[in-house]
């Protein structure tokens, strides 16, 4: 079955009681015993329900992983993942990844970890220690949209003992599947693409070995930062319009890159060919209040993956926990828009920009 | 939105954007869902937009909103399944009222028109309305409206709407279109001269085999004026939970419906060279497809041995659904008038969701063969 098929029939088939096509929304948190010693497989709902299955069963499958889990954010999926390691382990990471992420590590998990530019594979090589237990890498990175190389990646870190990590939430299953080059775990912000409507917050990790899965289903029962039962249904909902919605992503942030590139208003785009995300900084730091301001189309909020396009100022919205010196190391400046391309008309998504970024100057003169 | 230099036109656009897509108390980008039946007042002479939940809820004024902006019309009502929208609409008329009907309608209006509305006096003539002398025939000096489907079920016959509406305008009766089967993002009746449209939102608009529902759209600020009294003295509401949710699925209407147009183009095309197959009823838009199967004898077991579609009652849905009209959807037609029509057990209609192309020929093939196997 072809992963487009696979995707619109996730969740189906789940009832036999009544062969409803929709998976039931098991608003139930325990679940009666038939007899002393004996389960239905499911006892409590932190621990299994099963619309939360579904989603999981789906996203297992759709990553190629042996399993799937499903949480209530992706900076609780990362939690839970990060949770495999302690005081005495060592973690590398993408440096210019998300802030959520940098300020878990950073503020409250307190793993030892070294930042680094995994899109140079001789540069994660050369900060390995002989205690690093993993490499998490974004790709493409947030915001500078920077790729790596996930089998390049996959092959030092399987040498060195240690796990691959991707987060996937750019990409998706659809344009990306790490496990398939190498990694071991897959973590997504499922708030974006995967539930695709800005109205689900939702995190997941797919484990490629069954080992991990279950060194991870510990963690996420006994910690507890499940997804509950609706918002699992909507997550289920999204990833069957996940293919479609992707394509259209990608085809219209193509033909904005394109756009941006031409304008004269715009010094550089950071667009890697793929996906829906792009960013670009604007000549003078002037115009970004004028661009935020003024754009009608495109929603001025912090989030991206949504069928609605999202315009986001990455210092002071999602990278704001990283330190300005830092910030500005990475090319994160204060001229820097990042761009999440919605499934609208291309044609209306750039004549709102056209309008943002309209020259100030030329206006008054008119 | 207002007219600005950006203001968006487009269509895939205009899923997305229509003004009332977020809630101004807090920014939230997704209509809040308003579980609530009443409003408390700001004060005795001073009423506030809402005060009772089946006169108005704001999730349901959201999804309206929507609503009438894709059909083009003044505005749209939200009811809670498409039946209720036609029975809504209706009630419109009087004792002593004529209708000219689609013939192949959906079982289900034939049923509330002979059986439920023949009870309070209104009349209706079945006729194929895509012959425009034919219905031009069956109008009579009481007729008040033309009842069609753009495209009928289950053999697909379109009707010609701007000769519908030219013919209800010389007769000074409605033009009413169930667009169902074509969703706004196909066709759009009021802008040829329909005056309402209606849609079993159950299908297209809410397209995940999970919502109920059903939608009116109206051209004029009268007929909405009407029809807002209905629905608010009827009651046949749409939920809070249901508008959210169609709301949701209004969103990749366009996305789905121009992959499901493309993948039934090439299914038709791969059904009509298949000798298990007799004969292939597809207009060349929309996404269901109707067929006869050789004999009636292959029906039974060519559905039961498909694997990705489901069988059921429903369309428009992201997984394929195959249906037997005989069975299924025109059950509550009487035998004699089924037969009538050609809706015998072969016939089969198939509604052409997400899966890709190939996965569905590889089941359709394999389904087949298994079928003139346990035939023979």
């Amino acid at each position: 079955m072809k992963l487009a098929t696979a995707l619109v029939h996730a969740g189906v088939r789940r009832d036999p009681t009544t062969g409803a096509v929709a998976v039931p929304i098991y608003q139930s948190a325990t679940y009666q015993h038939p007899a002393l010693g004996q389960s239905t497989g499911y006892d409590y709902s932190r621990t299994r329900n099963p619309t939360r299955s579904a989603l999981e069963d789906a996203l297992a499958r759709l990553e190629g992983g042996s399993r799937g889990l499903a949480f209530s954010s992706g900076m609780a999926a990362l939690h839970c993942a990060l949770q495999l390691f302690g005081p005495e382990d060592h973690v590398l990471l993408t440096e210019d990844l998300y802030g959520g992420t940098y300020r878990l590590v950073d503020r409250i998990l307190h793993v030892p970890c070294t930042f680094v530019d995994t899109s140079n594979p001789s540069a994660v090589r050369d900060a390995l220690r002989p205690n690093t237990r993993a490499i998490v890498v974004e790709t493409p990175t947030n915001p500078m949209m920077r790729t790596a190389d996930i089998a390049a990646l996959a092959a030092i870190a399987r040498t060195a003992g240690a796990l691959l990590i991707v987060d996937n939430t750019f990409l998706t299953p659809w344009l990306q599947r790490p496990l398939e080059l190498g990694a071991d775990l897959v973590v997504h912000s499922a708030t974006k693409y995967l539930a695709g409507h800005n109205d689900v917050v939702a995190g997941a990790l797919v484990a490629r070995d069954a080992a991990l899965g279950e060194r991870l289903a510990y963690l996420q029962n006994g910690v507890g930062a499940i997804l509950g039962p609706q918002d699992a249904y909507l997550v289920i909902r999204g990833l069957k319009t996940l293919a479609l919605r992707m394509e259209r992503h990608q085809s219209n942030a193509r033909e904005v890159a394109a756009w941006l590139r031409a304008h004269p208003g715009v010094e550089r785009v950071f667009y890697p060919g793929v996906g829906g995300m792009l960013s670009f900084t604007v000549t003078h730091a002037a115009r970004v209040p004028q661009v935020l301001a003024s754009v009608q189309l495109c929603l001025f909020a912090e989030s991206l993956g949504g069928v609605e396009t999202l315009i986001t100022y990455p210092t002071t919205q999602t990278h704001a926990d990283i330190p300005a010196e830092r910030r500005e190391a990475l090319g994160i400046s204060d001229r820097l828009l990042r761009l999440s391309v919605g499934i609208e008309d291309s044609h209306d998504i750039i004549a709102d920009l056209a309008h943002a970024l309209r020259d100030p100057l030329a206006a008054h003169g008119a | 939105m207002t007219s600005s230099p950006t203001s968006p036109t487009r269509f895939a656009t205009r899923l997305l954007h229509t003004g009332h897509e977020q809630d101004p108390t807090t920014g939230a980008a997704a209509v809040p869902i308003y579980q609530v039946s009443m409003f408390d007042q700001p004060g005795l002479e001073t009423p506030g937009e809402f005060d009772y939940a089946r006169s108005g809820n704001p999730t349901r004024k959201a999804l309206e909103g929507v609503l009438a902006a894709l059909d083009e019309g003044a505005a749209a009502f939200a009811f809670g399944s498409g039946m209720a929208a036609v029975s809504s609409v209706l009630l419109l008329f009087s004792a002593g009222d004529h209708l000219v009907v689609t013939d192949d309608c959906y079982g289900g209006t034939y049923r509330v028109l002979t059986r439920v509305f023949s009870r309070f006096g209104l009349q209706a003539t079945f006729v194929d309305t895509s012959d425009p002398e034919a219905v031009r025939a069956a109008l009579r000096p009481n007729t008040k409206a033309l009842l069609v489907e753009s495209v009928s079920n289950p053999f697909l016959r379109r009707t010609d709407i701007a000769a519908m509406a030219r013919l209800a305008q010389g007769h000074g009766a409605l033009l009413i279109v169930d667009n169902t089967f074509l969703s706004p993002c196909l066709s759009r009746p009021l802008s040829e001269g329909a005056d309402i449209v209606i849609h079993s939102a159950t299908k297209y608009l809410g397209g995940h085999s999970d919502v109920v529902a059903g939608t009116v759209a109206v051209r004029t600020p009268a007929l909405a004026q009407e029809l807002g009294f209905l629905q608010n003295a009827v009651g046949a509401v749409l939920g809070p939970q249901d508008c959210f949710l169609l709301q949701r699925g209004i969103k990749t209407l366009h996305v789905r419906l121009e992959r499901q147009v493309r993948t039934a183009k090439g299914l038709a095309a791969w059904l009509a060279s298949r000798p298990e197959v007799r004969q292939v009823f597809y207009p060349d838009t929309g996404a269901v497809v109707s067929f006869r199967l050789a004999n009636d004898a292959l029906a039974a077991p060519f559905v039961e041995s498909l694997q990705l579609p489901l069988l059921g009652v429903s369309l428009g849905a992201v997984e394929s659904i195959v249906t037997v009209p005989a069975r299924h959807s025109h059950a509550s037609v009487p035998a004699p008038e089924r037969e009538r029509r050609g809706i015998t057990d072969g016939l089969i209609r198939f509604s052409v969701g997400l899966e890709d192309l190939e996965d569905l020929k590889e089941d359709l093939a394999r389904a087949l063969a298994q079928a003139v196997r346990a035939a023979a």
